[in-house]
């Protein structure tokens, strides 16, 4: 019986499609639960090196770093960290539209903007909007090391160094939880000394090896290194947790048409099984 | 009982080690240093090297360290390592590349599809697609 061929063939490719969305949302599931521990295992990291910072700022060092100065802003540096795959929902799209608000307020009063990329998609995004690009780095895959992002943070201290530009800010999601991922735009240079601890106050100060300047010098490197790896690690999660929702209402949805398909075809099959007996039964009373 | 202080070695990707200690050694840049509780507030730069903590019963932790940063607090040492060798010039190298990366694949646009950018423009259409196909529900 030719009855409903292309529908159970529809029925068939969605049941694929399915297998495919299912398959995903479990390998994310498990992605998710190791980028959320590598995500984790970073916060010991940037909460040290923040109290550093934080005495350094009430210890009353004679130098005062130029990172620590602020300045008029005439060209604002932007770190975009985003994904490199699609299919995790509106994760990147959510973060660019952020992002692009921001630009558009900074256009308005004149301030210039440098960007640099971490993963293809934003790369993607802001090559396709003629932005200046001024670096890129792409394909890091789940297991991201801090010296694979050094590159791209150099460009951007030595121009914040050289005076080319006045601020920078770093553009990622927040991993709420995995429900919610937020994206967020953090301003790490000049770096603001916030919530001085009281009971540290006082008139003492640190014994420099080898003086104050350089190790100054390397502890804000590396603060601002801690802080965007920590945001790549943290939009790791993000897109696994993403694509883990995103698969599985696509699943979900897969279900649906194809509950909503096989009705149809029953209904189809039933109409067509009436009709032939009608026949046959008008067949014999003509006889 | 015997004097303690408490050591915190982290690496950005991991914490290392954390507990009570009787004494650091560590591989600072101008020598390498030993430090026993209550030791004056210091900064210093580590060279790359072993970081050994002997701990309250006396056994020896080893860690090797390439490089970093030792912050010491009266009863607080914190050492933040580095994940990688780190020299000036390497960095410098790695900026290079970065940003060589980026003008080289913004200017390979003819040659090989830009999927990134096929993709972002795919999705630009499918979203207008979905307004308008909203659209049309509301008003039919």
């Amino acid at each position: 019986m030719a009855v409903g061929k292309e529908i159970r063939s529809k029925i068939g490719s969605i049941k694929n499609t399915q297998k495919i969305t299912r398959a995903m949302e479990m390998v994310a599931a498990s992605k998710m639960r190791k980028t959320k521990d590598r995500m984790l295992a970073t916060r010991p990291y940037s909460k040290k090196i923040g109290q550093i910072i934080k005495h350094l700022a009430q210890a009353n060092p004679e130098y005062k770093h130029s990172f620590l100065v602020e300045r008029e802003v005439k060209r604002i540096g932007i770190i975009v960290i985003s994904s490199d795959r699609g299919l995790c929902g509106g994760l990147n799209s959510n973060l660019f539209r952020k992002t692009l608000n921001q630009i558009t307020q900074w256009d308005k009063a004149n301030v210039e903007i440098d960007i640099c990329t971490i993963g293809t998609k934003a790369f993607g995004f802001f090559g396709n909007l003629k932005a200046n690009l001024v670096g890129h780095v792409s394909k890091l895959g789940d297991t991201p090391h801090q010296h694979d992002i050094i590159g791209i943070i150099k460009i951007m201290l030595d121009a914040y160094a050289e005076g080319r530009i006045d601020e920078l800010h770093v553009v990622s999601n927040e991993f709420v939880n995995t429900m919610t991922q937020k994206p967020t735009i953090e301003k790490l240079l000049p770096v603001v000394a916030d919530e001085l601890d009281e009971s540290l106050n006082g008139h003492w100060d640190y014994i420099y090896e080898p003086d104050a300047k350089e190790v100054l010098d390397h502890l804000l490197t590396r603060y601002i290194e801690s802080i965007v790896y920590q945001g790549l690690v943290e939009n790791n999660a993000c897109e696994q947790a993403a694509r883990m929702v995103a698969m599985k209402s696509a699943s979900d949805n897969a279900g649906n048409i194809i509950s909503e398909l096989q009705l149809i075809y029953n209904k189809a099959r039933q109409a067509a099984i009436t009709q032939e007996i009608s026949e046959i039964v008008a067949g014999a009373a003509a006889v | 009982m015997t004097m303690t202080v408490h050591v915190d070695i982290v690496s950005a990707e991991k914490e290392i080690f954390s507990g009570l200690a009787q004494m650091v050694f560590a591989p600072a840049e101008l020598g390498e240093v030993g430090i026993s509780p209550r030791h004056a507030p210091l900064i210093s730069r580590l060279k790359p090297g072993e970081v050994r903590v002997k701990g309250t019963d006396k056994e020896i932790f080893s860690f090797y360290v390439s490089g970093g940063m030792l912050e010491i607090q009266p009863h607080l040492i914190t050492i933040l390592a580095d994940t990688a060798i780190r020299a000036k010039d390497i960095d410098e190298a790695a900026a290079i590349e970065a940003k060589a990366r980026a003008e080289e694949a913004l200017a390979d646009k003819s040659g090989k599809i830009d999927y990134a950018v096929a993709q972002a423009q795919l999705q630009e259409a499918v979203m207008q697609l979905r307004t308008l196909d909203r659209l049309r529900k509301r008003g039919g």
